[in-house]
């Protein structure tokens, strides 16, 4: 790699076929949430759900042929886990004693099992949280436009809230593709993937700001393009040891964060992704030049084409 | 370029890290299983002979007692095995009478002269110990037309009293009270009297097919106080009930404007703890038998904190609890407690009728509980839990009527301010301001909870290994500080979760984890600047003064925006994802100190202050 640095890795050249696969994977995760739709969990659809251990592996079609002689008909039976733990769902939530009901029949056929958890959310709190969610999501998001617009530039704003909404989008396709389960949880890692994909954005972003400031030669394709193969070591790195205890978390973390760890390990391969192809690509559809960046003349002309320094308490502490 | 910090920097992160270390520490030291012992009342005292008995109890069933320590108001006795602990609790139980709670507990084992410091472990979350969770919703308009019924009947009572004819009041919709007249005369007399006395309403007139009627709109700061005074009344009603079900550390808590989430720890019978949380605890108001009555008019009560002491009451009674509107404690003319009480109108016509030709009698407050006894009895060697429903009547207060009664009056001659304000609190308890039903609940194995202690711990620990490994193989002698600082972070991290007392929950694990894995990309940031800086010739003192000062920027702005979007995640979210984002900000805030200061410091101790040829930072480097 000695001839890197006279010759960056061309990225962007890649970056026509970058954006067809963007704005495939885009419209295609939102033609799958109209279609097929997410499957809620049940912090979002309310319900009752009942985890049930047995003592001797059962036969889930016992169970549910069980479960509907006792009259119940929407629910769903499944292991999780493992095969002697059995995970009762049902779209009722009117009836708040629902757990200890299901509980009852299942004892009644003279197996052995007990109760490990149970869960009943009424349906109006779901409903509730849908809402707040999907509020949260472009809270986020705007603050961030703001922050960024104000911090940068209005054009690196917008090119730091797109891809995010890029990120969420498509991790919210692959759940509906997949029919995962939607949950508290996920959503909490989406919010963790914004905050990643962001810090990754504005890494790279802070280079090419620095980088149009500094460099006296080349237009914006070889700024751009300098700017992330000077940030690729790190944007890899960082990636990589996120990615590595993500893993882990995946594998070890249980059942009930699995798709906690899922929802980011795509966020994080996405995130990563969409701060090179996407960012970058639409600094560069529009346009952003020396002129945007150029620090206002209060701050003094003279010296406007130095890179930024750090605050001096910096200095001090 | 030097690359010394001054001994002041070095100081201060060092003390940081230290504190740093004290605070941690305490999550070292495992919990111990200990039962805990409390008065079931404000007024019982648990003394060193309380739990002399219940530690003898213990030894005598043969379960080893580690310690026993008498706290503020209760007692602790810590257990070696969780097998003691579910036996230690029916014979502590048994030995005390019901005087006493016996709770289940998990107990810090924090040496004392770290808490003297004030040091102690993190909180863990239901998701993480087992028990319940139940979210409960305040059904706000029923609390709205209770108080207008209460009002419309009381408007109608001075109507009355001001011989004001009017034809009929009713509440109408979910604001309004509609009151009609026969003539415009008595509506115009109605309405100035009312104006002058309910200024919580808006008035509006309104003629119909020849009634003449006044319109009170209850307004929008009237409603919204009633919705409060609602909700803080069955807080206060839950906290009083769940302290009745003995759970160690119990949560109860506001959410949102009508909600209210309960947490009991270590409980697994919800179907007791709903019956208990559902419970009508209650008061009747009764006058005390005169001498000559007829003992079939009569009955006999103990008092509810001294059972010798007894009184005749009349059977018959004078009012309820579901009478009361409100209860405080004051203070009288002479700075004597007293109670304040005041009635809704139904309370005040019965009050004032009853106690009108009785003044110079005593008139007795009765608490009624109906609550759910638990025995454990062993069957075949297994303790099996059966449940008793019991109505239990006790006095609270007995005294002499100084003159006639009415929709409020005041309850003297009580010994001290604890007493008149835990009566006060128990004549508000007394019933629930509006109707609550379950919204949410979720019960949590304590074998589930351990399960995802130890996949959580696993999980930092692998993610952690894994980390440390990834920089060591790929920046050498940089990646040996990354990991210092890596280490020293997440050692601050859990210092401080345990000085908030932050509650730690599975997905605040995970929030760990994800700290663990991004923490160290401020030193990325750093050591690819330093990297870059060599390259292009500079001398390796430089490059490390460069690349430190030259990330910051890029640092500041990323770590200010992902803590953005945490603090938006904390705010909006609730359970989880507020779990999760107090480790994600607070992880944020640490990984930049160590980030930037600690292996700033490190470096500089390395590297400082001396010539310095090549810098062991991983990579082919092109000054060399």
């Amino acid at each position: 790699m000695s001839d890197d640095q006279k010759k960056p890795f061309d990225f962007m050249g890649f970056r026509k076929i970058a954006s067809a696969i963007s704005i495939f994977l885009v419209v295609a995760s939102i033609a799958l949430l109209g279609i097929r739709g997410l499957n809620f969990g049940m912090d979002f659809t309310g319900g009752t759900s009942v985890e049930l251990e047995y003592a001797q592996a059962p036969q889930l079609d016992q169970v549910r042929s069980r479960l509907t002689e006792a009259g119940y008909d929407q629910f769903v039976v499944q292991n999780f886990g493992a095969d002697t733990i059995v995970l009762v769902r049902l779209s009722e939530a009117g009836n708040d004693q629902l757990a200890q009901e299901i509980t009852g029949v299942l004892e009644a056929s003279g197996d052995e099992l007990k109760l490990i958890s149970s869960e009943f959310v009424g349906s109006q709190v779901g409903d509730e949280l849908k809402e707040e969610s999907g509020l949260g999501l472009l809270l986020a998001l705007v603050v961030v436009l703001i922050y960024v617009g104000m911090r940068f530039q209005f054009k690196f704003g917008i090119a730091s809230v797109v891809p995010l909404a890029h990120d969420v989008i498509i991790v919210l396709g692959l759940f509906a593709l997949f029919q995962w389960t939607f949950d508290l949880t996920v959503l909490a890692a989406l919010l963790a993937v914004i905050g990643y994909s962001l810090n990754d954005t504005i890494v790279v972003a802070d280079r090419i700001r620095e980088n149009f400031r500094k460099m006296r030669v080349g237009d914006s394709w070889d700024i751009i393009n300098e700017s992330i193969h000077q940030t690729i070591a790190r944007t890899i790195n960082t990636s990589g040891t996120t990615l590595v205890v993500l893993l882990a978390l995946y594998f070890l973390g249980g059942e009930a964060i699995n798709n906690f760890a899922l929802a980011l390990i795509i966020g994080v391969v996405v995130g990563t992704y969409s701060s090179i192809y996407v960012s970058a690509n639409l600094l560069m559809v529009m346009g952003v030049s020396r002129e945007d960046l150029m620090v206002p003349a209060k701050e003094g002309a003279a010296d406007s084409e130095e890179d930024e320094q750090p605050p001096e308490w910096l200095n001090r502490m | 370029m030097l690359n010394k910090y001054p001994l002041w920097k070095n100081l201060v992160i060092l003390v940081a890290i230290a504190i740093g270390f004290i605070y941690a520490l305490p999550n070292l030291f495992p919990d111990d299983y200990a039962v805990q012992i409390t008065g079931a009342r404000s007024s019982t005292e648990v003394d060193s002979a309380v739990l002399e008995r219940a530690v003898k109890a213990l030894e005598s069933d043969g379960i080893e007692v580690k310690s026993s320590t008498l706290e503020d108001r209760d007692a602790l006795i810590r257990l070696t095995s969780s097998d003691d602990q579910l036996r230690a609790r029916p014979a502590v139980q048994a030995a005390l009478g019901k005087d006493y709670l016996v709770a289940l507990n998990m107990a810090a084992s924090t040496p004392s002269w770290l808490k003297s410091l004030g040091a102690g472990p993190m909180k863990l979350g239901l998701d993480l110990r087992g028990g319940v969770h139940f979210l409960l919703e305040v059904d706000m308009d029923t609390a709205v037309g209770q108080r207008l019924e209460a009002v419309s009947g009381q408007i109608k009572q001075e109507l009355r009293d001001e011989r004001i004819r009017y034809r009929g009041g009713d509440v109408e919709g979910t604001r309004d009270i509609v009151l009609s007249f026969r003539d415009e005369a008595s509506r115009a007399e109605a309405f100035s009297l009312i104006k002058r006395q309910y200024n919580e309403f808006l008035l509006d007139e309104r003629t119909t097919a020849g009634e003449f009627q006044i319109v009170l709109t209850l307004s929008e700061g009237e409603v919204s106080a009633i919705r409060k005074y609602a909700l803080e009344q069955n807080l206060t009603t839950i906290r009083n009930r769940v302290n009745e079900l003995g759970v160690a550390e119990p949560l109860v808590q506001q959410q949102g404007s009508d909600r209210i989430i309960v947490e009991l720890p270590g409980v697994q019978d919800t179907a007791q703890a709903k019956r208990v949380l559902g419970a009508t605890a209650n008061l009747e108001f009764r006058m005390e038998a005169r001498q000559d009555a007829a003992a079939s008019e009569t009955e006999q009560f103990s008092f509810r904190d001294e059972r010798q002491r007894t009184a005749r009451l009349e059977r018959e009674l004078i009012a309820t609890g579901n009478n009361v509107a409100n209860a405080q404690q004051a203070f009288d003319e002479n700075g004597q407690p007293q109670v304040s009480i005041t009635m809704d109108s139904v309370g005040g016509d019965l009050m004032n009728r009853a106690t009108r030709n009785a003044i110079g009698r005593r008139m007795a407050v009765l608490f009624i509980e109906f609550r759910t006894e638990t025995e454990t009895r062993m069957v075949n060697g297994e303790p099996v839990e059966t449940e008793k429903r019991i109505v239990e009547k006790g006095i609270i207060s007995l005294a002499t009527v100084q003159s006639a009664l009415g929709s409020s009056f005041r309850i003297t001659g009580l010994d001290s301010i604890p007493e008149a304000s835990e009566l006060a609190l128990l004549l508000r308890a007394g019933a629930l301001a509006a109707p609550m039903y379950f919204v949410q609940e979720r019960t949590i194995g304590p074998s589930l909870g351990q399960k995802n202690i130890d996949a959580g711990m696993m999980s930092v620990a692998l993610g952690f290994i894994l980390v440390l490994l990834y920089m060591l193989v790929y920046y050498r002698g940089f990646g040996v500080v990354a990991n210092i600082a890596l280490t020293i972070n997440l050692m601050l991290l859990i210092a401080c979760m345990s000085i908030l007392s932050a509650t730690l929950t599975l997905p605040g694990i995970a929030g760990i984890v994800l700290t663990v894995g991004m923490a160290v990309d401020a030193n990325v940031l750093i050591f690819e600047r330093i990297k870059e800086e060599l390259k292009s010739g500079v001398s390796p003192q430089l490059a490390i003064n460069a690349g430190y000062s030259r990330a910051f920027v890029s640092i500041f702005d990323a770590n200010i925006t992902t803590l953005l979007v945490a603090i938006i995640l904390f705010a909006m979210g609730t359970g989880p994802v507020k779990g999760f984002a107090v480790t994600l900000c607070i992880g944020i805030l640490t990984s930049m100190f160590s980030g930037l200061m600690v292996s700033r410091s490190i470096v500089n101790m390395v590297y400082g202050g001396r010539r310095v040829e090549k810098l062991s930072i991983g990579g082919k480097l092109a000054n060399v």
